[in-house]
């Protein structure tokens, strides 16, 4: 789980974004863009929306993390107008949205499908929002032409939706978006239809876009590498409630529930007997498996560290790493990451069934909100 | 897939055997159409074109060609407008019974010509309506309605929602939206459903005889005179006529939908 600092990607930038779709930097940095109060969101017999409070702060990259389900991009979608909250308000720079329709909201989204126009050509598609709030000609096609630029779709203008790539097409829909310059932009899943490469230069490439534009992405997402690598902030969505609100080191490495601790990145919960003989204290807490260091039975465990004892069950091989699932001999069974710095995959293959003692420093356990995990959540739902 | 030749051959020559089985009886009528002699034979006895001169002078004809594409123009024009607030009631909104409204929309080209004729001519004379131009377009509606409501609502479910709502999104209302989005994605196949709905409007017989009272449609014209041994050429070249009436609409509406649909011709 590489959790890369987003600055390093200002290396890649292209050229600056043009004027037209830059905002203003506000004189506070620190304003509200969007506000969500008590927002709730029922659809016949299901919540899909539980009662959110969130805050998300101008030109800020705010990811929606959840499986599906979970009522993230029904938030979403009662942001940009789509779904009216059964009861909340919704707050757009200040201005209370909640009951306002999407053509009179100053968002634009980008569709997990896009949702080009298939009987308008490229520049007809960016142009939309200009040409039905009646901006003249001119000024329409000069902006076109920039937006279309700077998601390096130069020259498209004249094409058919359905002559161009997944890729470009994602790019078409986001400069339609941003051709508008709106104060937030919602994403939702864009990038769910595209293969992985491709996903992987696209997240870059909205991350630089996000930061030459400099306004609020509110974007939505089942991967969790994905959030973790883009926003600045991000929530973790469970049935229709906010687990944990924080920036991407802070939810990955101080999970505050069961549910966070395994969905963002691998559980490893200890709880119960296992946490009262391995930690020596009632709860339940969580490890991170590159945290853990795993050794020879009879190696000394350091003055800080805790450790146990367990034999190897289960080794996945995955090339720069090999994933351990080591069974406790106190029950239960942590995950272990660790590098193949010396190690090949035959030598790795051949840990299977072997006696181990794990070892991790005090520092590095977690202690959890009560409640299930994840995976007993799983287990519940479909037994 | 490879196939032997013997097995091309017989596929080719059984294609060859259906084709003529249909079109050949059609061929015969075209080639009577231009047939010197009065009384179809075979070989033709010579070519001349004075059946159309006949056809063309003839007050009879011309009227009930008249009448026939009026009834056609009218039933096309009611069947677009019940068709598409059909097709868009039942995918928009749900309600109780949407599935049962669907099929009853379709239903009327399945039910007897007969029946439907006998239906319609029993409820115009109970509410006293006078038989005529008014009574065939009605009467054609109930099933003109059908191809237009079945192109609709297979463009509408194969257009996905979020076009509309990425209009609404950029900043466009619910009638720039019906206009600019909505209503073009719907175009094609709304001509489609309207040129087959004129198509089956032009050549039904069944139904109009019951409800048209004395007026006589093209259809009408051709089922009084065809056994009349004098008029058995100029039937012929009015039958060319509403050939090429029904014909040219069904072929524009077939190239529209495979166009619409992307397959390349």
């Amino acid at each position: 789980m590489a959790v890369e600092p987003v600055t390093s990607l200002s290396g890649r930038m292209p050229d600056q974004a043009p004027e037209s779709l830059r905002r203003p930097v506000s004189a506070q940095a620190a304003e509200t863009a969007v506000r969500l109060e008590a927002v709730r969101k029922v659809f016949g017999e299901t919540e899909a929306v539980a009662g959110i409070d969130l805050e998300i702060a101008d030109g800020e990259f705010f990811s929606m993390l959840g499986p599906s389900g979970s009522g993230k991009t029904t938030t979403l979608r009662m942001i940009a107008g789509f779904e009216r909250p059964t009861s909340g308000r919704i707050l757009l720079h200040g201005r209370d949205v909640t009951g306002v329709p999407p053509f009179d909201r100053d968002v634009n989204t980008v569709f997990q499908d896009y949702a080009l126009f298939p009987h308008m050509n490229v520049s007809e598609n960016v142009g939309y929002g200009l040409m039905v709030r009646r901006v003249d000609r001119a000024e329409r096609d000069r902006r076109v032409t920039e937006a279309l630029r700077m998601v390096r779709l130069a020259g498209f203008g004249r094409r058919k939706p359905s002559q161009l790539s997944g890729g470009q097409r994602q790019r078409v829909a986001l400069a339609r978006a941003l051709v508008n310059r709106p104060r937030v932009l919602l994403l939702d899943e864009p990038l769910g239809a595209l293969d992985l490469k491709l996903r992987e230069e696209m997240q870059i490439e909205l991350k630089v876009i996000q930061q030459q534009v400099g306004i609020t992405f509110i974007y939505v997402t089942h991967d969790q590498e994905e959030a973790l690598t883009m926003s600045d902030r991000l929530a973790v969505f469970s049935e229709g409630r906010i687990e944990q609100v924080g920036s991407p080191a802070d939810v990955y490495e101080r999970p505050t529930t069961p549910f966070v601790a395994g969905f963002v990145g691998t559980s490893n919960l200890l709880r119960g007997d296992v946490a009262r003989a391995v930690i020596g204290s009632e709860g339940t807490f969580t490890v991170r498996p590159e945290k853990i260091r795993m050794t020879d039975p009879d190696t000394a465990a350091g003055d800080d560290e805790l450790f146990a004892m367990g034999e190897i069950r289960d080794v996945i091989y995955l090339g720069s790493d090999t994933r351990y699932v080591v069974a406790l001999d106190a029950g239960g069974e942590l995950v272990v990451t660790q590098q193949n710095l010396e190690t090949s995959s035959m030598e790795v293959l051949e840990a299977r069934g072997r006696a181990v003692r794990l070892a991790w420093k005090r520092r590095h356990v977690l202690a959890l909100e009560g409640g299930p995990s994840a995976g007993e959540e799983e287990a519940r739902r479909n037994p | 897939m490879e196939r032997s030749p013997a097995a091309r051959l017989l596929l080719r020559l059984t294609t060859a055997a259906i084709l003529l089985f249909i079109y050949l009886p059609i061929v015969l009528i075209v080639v009577y159409a231009f047939n010197t002699n009065r009384v179809p034979t075979w070989p033709p006895a010579g070519f001349t074109l004075e059946w159309f001169g006949r056809a063309a002078q003839s007050s009879e004809i011309r009227a009930s060609l008249s009448l026939s594409i009026q009834a056609a123009i009218g039933a096309t024009l009611v069947a677009l407008v019940l068709g598409t607030l059909a097709a868009f009631a039942v995918h928009r909104f749900s309600f109780f019974g949407r599935e049962t409204v669907s099929f009853l929309v379709i239903l009327p080209i399945a039910l007897p010509g007969i029946v439907t004729g006998i239906a319609l001519a029993t409820a115009f004379k109970t509410i006293g309506v006078q038989f005529g131009l008014l009574t065939i377009v009605v009467a054609h509606a109930t099933f003109c309605v059908v191809t237009v409501y079945n192109n609709a609502i297979a463009r509408l479910r194969r257009t996905s929602r979020s076009l509309e709502e990425a209009s609404m999104d950029l900043g466009a209302d619910t009638w720039q939206t019906l206009r600019h989005v909505t209503f073009p994605s719907l175009r094609t196949a709304l001509l489609a459903g309207g040129l087959l709905a004129f198509a089956l409007s032009f050549d039904e017989i069944i139904v109009t005889l019951l409800v048209a009272g004395p007026q006589q449609t093209l259809p009408i014209w051709i089922f009084n005179n065809y056994l009349r041994p004098n008029q058995a050429p100029v039937v012929n070249v009015v039958a060319l006529l509403a050939i090429a009436l029904s014909v040219i609409p069904v072929y524009l509406a077939s190239r529209i939908s495979s166009e619409a649909a992307g397959v390349p011709r």
